[in-house]
């Protein structure tokens, strides 16, 4: 009876283990939670980027972790924060308790991370941020600099940085028209949709179109989900401007694309639209998004050092389709946490922190990386600038940064004025 | 710019017109608020993406064929879903909730949450005293008045549109009339999700296909009834533009607050039933039916 009974529980025991299914070899395995919008394709990019830098690391044994080899193991957590933001610090806290991952990265939306890096930092794990702009998150981390110290921002440049570069690329085109068309005092539109992260842009635009020689002659403010613009549309022509300034992150900016391009408004883009980042931006405006401009991470063509090529056709090759900034998940895993990894030989987020901070990488998304003492991304010639875009007949061109500061990098275009601008405009 | 908020608000409440008839015409008859109303658009016009961009089929041919589908999922939806607990309105409702969220997750499943377009009937535009108008928006113009002349002569002109009124009028009379009431009420079904289907067909090229895009023309839509007064087809059509007015003119008058259009048409709504809380065209009690 005693020896059915020890048997029984030997038996018990050995079901425990393979249910609750702890691998042999768990101590050898790094785990990285890759959270982030997943129906959408700014999650898809966290997780397509994240899963091409796990199979890099994997394929050649690893990471080597002092003595020992260890394996990237990828644990994806859909934050849905588009839609719930309940739902994006249920998926951190899922991967912080149950997952036990080691790393985390991504996040989108500045509102939710803000809530998941609090998350992150209660159980003191290091969160790379892919795709969130809003420069406090950073702030925080100068604030206080022993709870937050655990978060870097990996992409993109901050929301101060992407309004510099929007101003400049706004001098650039204002100095193009001049040159072309003859227009000496350009008339500014700004079209952006409602939502916090752009309050403080419109306020910096306003103050700065006038001293750049231009005249402001309205600010209309859509919602981001606004299926029809045709109103504001009407209302920018009937102001005569010459430059239309966009700021979109949201469906919004297909539906202003679509209906400028349909209604051939004669005036210039500059600005933000997030949307057009993808290549599913031309089907979607159905080929009437011509000459719309946003800034990116990668363009098809355009590379900043020899690594961007490569990663961008493998990527091409793999998911079909052009990775969009949130996939510099790649780069967080395998050139900010795995280079640190194996330099420091430890997972420890405390001894891995000051090497993160203080290296220098060449990843895929920049001449080069590095953290300011906020462990913001570092902006400026040589490091991370991003590429302002257009799309020009079905493909999506850079056309800034060339010569900006002695920066020119390989593959930029000019920039086009819209036929139907030429044609009202050219004296 | 008087021209401009009059051509504006013109279109915008054609679409909210197209919408709130099929919507108002359920609830006039079988007394279901049905929610998943612009559920069916949204399905409609992922069925002209498919066919469009998946099967590479004509734009207008696509449309015409995402009809008949839509129409046989909402009868099916009706069977299994909404007939069983008919009686019970506030069940009917949750019941059209639930429905609408599980075919917008279907939807996600299926084709993600990518924003998706698909391709205008008619492409280009028009200039009309000054204004550029796209040749689509006048075609959604011309069908919300050719739906509303077409859903006048089947209530009035046709055997089954006497049924339904009479069925709208009081169902307990048109039962005992030897009317089957049950079938009226799918047949009413059927039209109704059809009108949502075929909006969903004209609208679809003007707007952003993806799985949320249901909700927010509810929220229109239903605010359009309440004004013209729930189950009134002449106040529903009405009250889509005088919605639609309001919206043109807050963008044309407060640019910067043009994200509030939507906010200041409900409030045009909530102050219009304030004072008369049955709506423009609605009747105040059953028994004055």
């Amino acid at each position: 009876m005693k020896r059915s009974k020890f048997v029984f529980g030997l038996l018990l025991m050995a079901g425990l283990l393979m249910a609750t299914g702890i691998p042999a070899n768990a101590a050898d395995v790094i785990k990285v939670g890759v959270i982030g919008p997943m129906n959408f394709m700014q999650g898809k990019g966290h997780w397509d980027g994240a899963t091409l830098a796990a199979e890099e690391i994997n394929a050649k044994g690893g990471l080597q972790v002092g003595k020992k080899k260890m394996k990237i193991e990828l644990v994806k957590a859909d934050s849905n924060e588009f839609i719930s933001m309940t739902d994006a610090t249920n998926a951190m806290e899922r991967l912080m308790t149950q997952d036990k991952v080691n790393f985390v990265v991504g996040g989108f939306r500045s509102e939710a991370v803000l809530a998941m890096q609090d998350i992150a930092m209660d159980y003191k794990k290091i969160f790379l941020g892919c795709g969130a702009a809003h420069p406090e998150i950073c702030a925080r981390v100068g604030k206080d600099y022993n709870r937050y110290k655990y978060f870097f921002r990996v992409t993109p440049i901050n929301s101060r940085y992407l309004v510099k570069v929007c101003l400049i690329n706004l001098a650039t085109v204002n100095g193009m028209l001049k040159k072309a068309l003859g227009i000496e005092k350009a008339k500014v539109a700004i079209v952006a949709e409602k939502a916090m992260w752009i309050d403080p842009m419109i306020k910096a635009i306003e103050a700065n179109v006038p001293k750049m020689g231009m005249e402001l002659v309205g600010v209309w403010r859509p919602s981001d989900k606004a299926t029809d613009v045709t109103a504001e549309l009407t209302a920018v022509q009937r102001a005569d401007a010459q430059i239309i300034f966009t700021i979109f992150s949201a469906s919004v900016g297909i539906t202003f694309a679509r209906q400028a391009g349909e209604l051939k408004v004669p005036a210039a883009f500059v600005g933000i639209n997030v949307e057009a980042q993808k290549d599913g931006f031309w089907a979607a405006t159905q080929g009437k998004g011509n000459y719309a401009v946003s800034m990116s991470t990668f363009v098809r063509g355009v590379a900043y050092n020899d690594n961007t090529e490569p990663f961008i056709e493998k990527y091409i090759s793999r998911f079909g389709e052009l990775p969009t900034y949130t996939a510099v998940t790649y780069d967080a895993i395998k050139f900010t946490l795995g280079e640190a990894i194996e330099e420091s030989g430890t997972i420890d987020a405390e001894k891995l922190i000051p090497v993160i901070a203080k290296a220098e990488r060449v990843g895929t998304g920049a001449p080069k990386s590095k953290f300011d003492k906020n462990h913001d991304l570092v902006f400026g010639p040589g490091y991370a600038t991003g590429i302002t875009f257009q799309w020009q007949d079905g493909k999506m061109k850079g056309w800034w940064p060339n010569g900006w500061e002695g920066v020119t990098y390989k593959g930029m275009v000019p920039y086009k004025i819209p036929p139907w601008m030429i044609q009202k405009y050219k004296k | 710019m008087i021209l401009d908020i009059t051509l504006s608000g013109l279109i915008n409440g054609s679409v909210y017109a197209l919408l709130a008839i099929g919507f108002s015409l359920i609830f006039g008859v079988a007394r279901i608020v049905n929610i998943a109303h612009t559920a069916f658009y949204m399905l409609a016009a992922y069925c002209i993406y498919y066919g469009t961009h998946k099967l590479g089929l004509n734009p207008a041919l696509c449309m015409l064929a995402a009809i008949i589908p839509v129409i046989l999922i909402g009868l099916l939806s009706y069977r299994l879903f909404i007939n069983p607990i008919r009686e019970h309105e506030a069940a009917v409702l949750i019941a059209t909730i639930a429905l609408a969220m599980a075919m917008q997750e279907i939807m996600l499943l299926i084709f993600t949450g990518d924003f998706l377009g698909v391709p205008h009937l008619i492409e280009g535009y028009r200039m009309i005293f000054g204004v550029k108008i796209a040749y689509q928006q006048l075609l959604t113009v011309a069908v919300a008045l050719l739906v509303l002349a077409a859903v006048w002569a089947l209530l009035l002109k046709t055997k089954v549109g006497l049924a339904i009124r009479s069925t709208a009028q009081d169902r307990e009379v048109a039962n005992l009339m030897g009317m089957n009431e049950s079938r009226v009420a799918m047949v009413t079904m059927g039209v109704s999700v059809g009108l949502a289907a075929f909006t969903g067909a004209v609208i679809a090229p003007l707007a952003i296909v993806n799985p949320f895009m249901w909700m927010h023309p509810l929220i229109m839509m239903m605010a359009v009834v309440v004004l013209g007064g729930m189950g009134s087809i002449k106040g529903s059509f009405i009250g889509a533009y005088i919605l639609g007015f309001a919206e043109s003119l807050v963008v044309f008058l407060i640019p910067m607050g043009a994200y509030l259009k939507g906010s200041v048409a409900l409030s045009i709504m909530i102050l219009v039933l304030l004072v008369r809380p049955e709506g423009l065209f609605g009747i105040a009690f059953e028994e004055e039916r």
